[in-house]
């Protein structure tokens, strides 16, 4: 019966063979293949349509393809402010979206409020009712800001025990 | 027989063809609209009311936010009223004229390049959206290199410009402009005569001169309705008497005719750009203004040729460093009042090319 | 420079029409005439199609709240003839009422329903006055001097 053996196992890598599990596997492949929601709310939605035109190609990191449908998306870019009328359309979109999903606060009005931080309808931050993954800052940050914060999720979500440990040790 | 029943139709804050976070709930018959309901407000972030808690200066960089693919032209407007208010409009020096006229047109370009591809986008044409962003990326490269940033500059200054530019800049920009009429003719060659767009924008959205003027239609909205009238020709501000260009006037005041104006204007801008590249004198870019800006009491209303509209702000100052009241008077606000009357009885798709052509930016809508 | 008219001859004509209702008001625009309330709407039709003055384009309307009273003002233009005059009506502090003026112009009807929400000025005869920007069960007018922002 063929077992493969641990002194096999060099051999079959140099012949071009990759062991692992498939959840190594599927992560990978979505990380190289983000789908983002067509989410803009204010003005980092023209920064996020710039990423994806001709010169700064996010087609080239897999995610060109932004969909309407939260049914069909596994990342939202929470791209300008929140304000308290669309808090719960929002916090609607992120629970339409299935599993698994990420978020991506672009810009300081979806980090924290940004210049608008004392005014009577804005919500001070995406991260107070959703749970956020990256933080892309700059008001509003350039596109290759937006690619950056991309390649970050990307680490996060092929190596997640690493992030998780990089986050409890500060 | 069979009997039908209406359809509510909610054209959600989230959509791909809404231009931001707009949301206007239709009463469909089959796929014919009977009433149209907007509801705004989805961005409205109290800029009125944070202009009363910051100075002059301070509140600056909050215009660019306002209409934010125009940022531009929005700070001229409100330091010009500003100006206006301290009475020093005629002690502006030259250069930093020339450098507000130059910027402002460049702005106009950008603004309408993205007009462009997003009205090519809302019917699905994503190639013309390529080859306009590709358009802008080349005017804002010049935005970043005189103010530092791409989108929000906070260029303008009370009295002036806050950064002067170098030959190299100019020369540049001078080259620029003498590719742009060739990427104009690129894109008006792929889209203006493409059937598809026309057969889905011919007729479509029909405004006649008195139903603008009744609504409050202003800027390329009133001109392709056939209404000759252009803040920078009849009531020039800055040093705009000093360009000869022409005010294209369409008299169809549908969809097309909405689009096809922004072309010609883009045209026009080239030439004005081009002219205040040739005059620009050398010279200090910022007047003598007080370090702490304190307008007399009084008030002041202006507004300047956007790419949208008349932006007008009207400020009431009680002689203090702060404003009482500033009122920012947004051209796609009042623009998109005409929406409701429109899409009576106008077909889904319809709907959706009759708003992207009335040229709304959330940000400036809601405020 | 903004071109202005001769104010005594308009407000001295509209009195004649309407009854004494208009006068001059003194600013530092020397633009502005002060109207009654509850002529607000013939004072505005007659300045619209009056071809002497042909006012035909609303360009403002604004609401300010003085500490004395609520003042809401209107910027109007002419396109022939490139005038404006900037009509100002005083409204009682505790309940600010004025007539609509939707029926004269329909880009007023959008920024009367802004004034309310805004600022809590009564728009009478508004086809349509509810608010627009906040959301329908917000407490409170914003843009009022004694709503504080939270710093």
């Amino acid at each position: 019966m063929d077992v493969i053996k641990p002194n096999h196992v060099d051999e079959l890598v140099q012949n071009n063979v990759i062991l692992s599990t498939v959840e190594t596997a599927f992560n990978w492949c979505r990380s190289r293949s983000l789908w983002p929601l067509t989410f803009g709310l204010a003005c980092c939605a023209i920064e996020m349509m710039a990423a994806g035109d001709a010169r700064f190609d996010i087609a080239r990191f897999g995610s060109e393809v932004f969909k309407p449908s939260p049914r069909q998306c596994d990342l939202m870019i929470v791209a300008g402010t929140i304000t308290k009328k669309m808090q719960p359309l929002v916090a609607r979109l992120y629970e339409q979206m299935a599993e698994p999903k990420y978020v991506l606060a672009m810009g300081s009005c979806a980090i924290s409020g940004g210049p608008f931080t004392d005014s009577y309808n804005v919500v001070l931050g995406a991260d107070t009712f959703l749970p956020v993954d990256v933080y892309v800052p700059g008001c509003p940050p350039r596109p290759e800001a937006l690619i950056y914060g991309f390649i970050q999720l990307r680490q996060k979500i092929v190596y997640p025990k690493k992030v998780a440990a990089l986050k409890k040790h500060g | 027989m069979l009997k039908t029943q209406e359809l509510t139709l909610n054209l959600g804050p989230q959509h791909p063809s809404t231009h931001g976070v707009f949301r206007c709930v239709l009463n469909l018959d089959g796929e014919y609209i009977t009433k149209a309901v907007n509801h705004t407000g989805y961005l409205h972030r109290g800029l009125e009311k944070l202009a009363e808690s910051r100075t002059y200066t301070q509140f600056i960089p909050y215009n660019g936010r306002l209409d934010y693919v125009s940022g531009m032209m929005n700070e001229m407007v409100y330091v010009q009223t500003v100006e206006k208010l301290m009475g020093i409009t005629e002690e502006i020096p030259e250069r930093a004229e020339y450098l507000r006229v130059i910027m402002a047109e460049l702005q106009r370009l950008a603004s309408h390049a993205i007009y462009v591809g997003c009205y090519a986008l809302d019917m699905a044409g994503f190639t013309a959206w390529m080859y306009a962003f590709r358009d802008r990326d080349d005017i804002l490269d010049f935005l970043e290199a005189a103010s530092g940033q791409r989108l929000m500059p906070n260029y303008m200054r009370i009295g002036g410009v806050a950064n002067d530019v170098d030959e190299d800049w100019l020369k540049r920009l001078d080259v620029l402009m003498d590719k742009m009429p060739a990427a104009i003719d690129e894109y008006d060659g792929l889209i203006t005569g493409n059937e598809i767009l026309m057969a889905r924008s011919i007729g479509i959205g029909p405004v006649s001169a008195e139903m603008a003027i009744d609504y409050g239609f202003t800027g390329p909205n009133l001109r392709a309705s056939g209404v000759d009238t252009d803040l920078r020709r009849d009531e020039p501000y800055g040093i705009y008497d000093r360009f000869k260009f022409d005010v294209p006037v369409l008299p169809e005041g549908d969809s097309y005719a909405r689009y096809r104006i922004r072309i010609l204007e883009m045209r026009e801008s080239v030439k004005i750009v081009k002219q205040a590249l040739k005059d620009i004198p050398e010279g200090p870019i910022m007047a003598k203004v007080p370090k702490v800006i304190k307008p007399p009491v009084g008030e002041a209303y202006h507004r300047i040729e956007n790419s949208k509209g008349h932006l007008g702000f009207h400020i009431v100052s009680d002689g203090s460093t702060k404003p009482y009241r500033t009122r920012i008077n947004s051209p796609c606000f009042v623009n998109l009042g005409i929406f409701p009357e429109m899409a009576k009885g106008m077909h889904l798709m319809d709907a959706v090319v009759a708003l992207a052509s009335i040229d709304i930016v959330l940000g400036e809508v809601d405020r | 420079m903004d071109k202005i008219i001769d104010r005594e001859a308009l407000v001295g004509e509209l009195n004649q029409k309407f009854g004494n209702c208009v006068e001059i008001f003194e600013d530092n625009t020397n633009q502005s005439i002060k109207v009654k309330p509850d002529k607000i709407v013939e004072v505005m039709k007659e300045l619209r199609d009056n071809p002497k003055y042909d006012f035909k384009v609303l360009m403002n309307l604004n609401s300010v709240d003085y500490p004395e009273n609520f003042t809401v003002v209107y910027h109007l233009n002419s396109l022939t003839y490139l005038h404006k005059v900037t009509v100002k009506v005083e409204l009682d502090k505790a309940d600010p009422q004025v007539p609509s003026i939707t029926s004269v112009w329909n880009a007023a009807n959008v920024q009367e329903r802004e004034a309310y929400d805004l600022m809590g000025i009564v728009f009478t005869g508004h086809p349509n006055l509810k608010r627009i920007l906040l959301v329908d069960d917000f407490v409170g007018h914003p843009l009022r001097k004694d709503f504080k922002l939270q710093a």
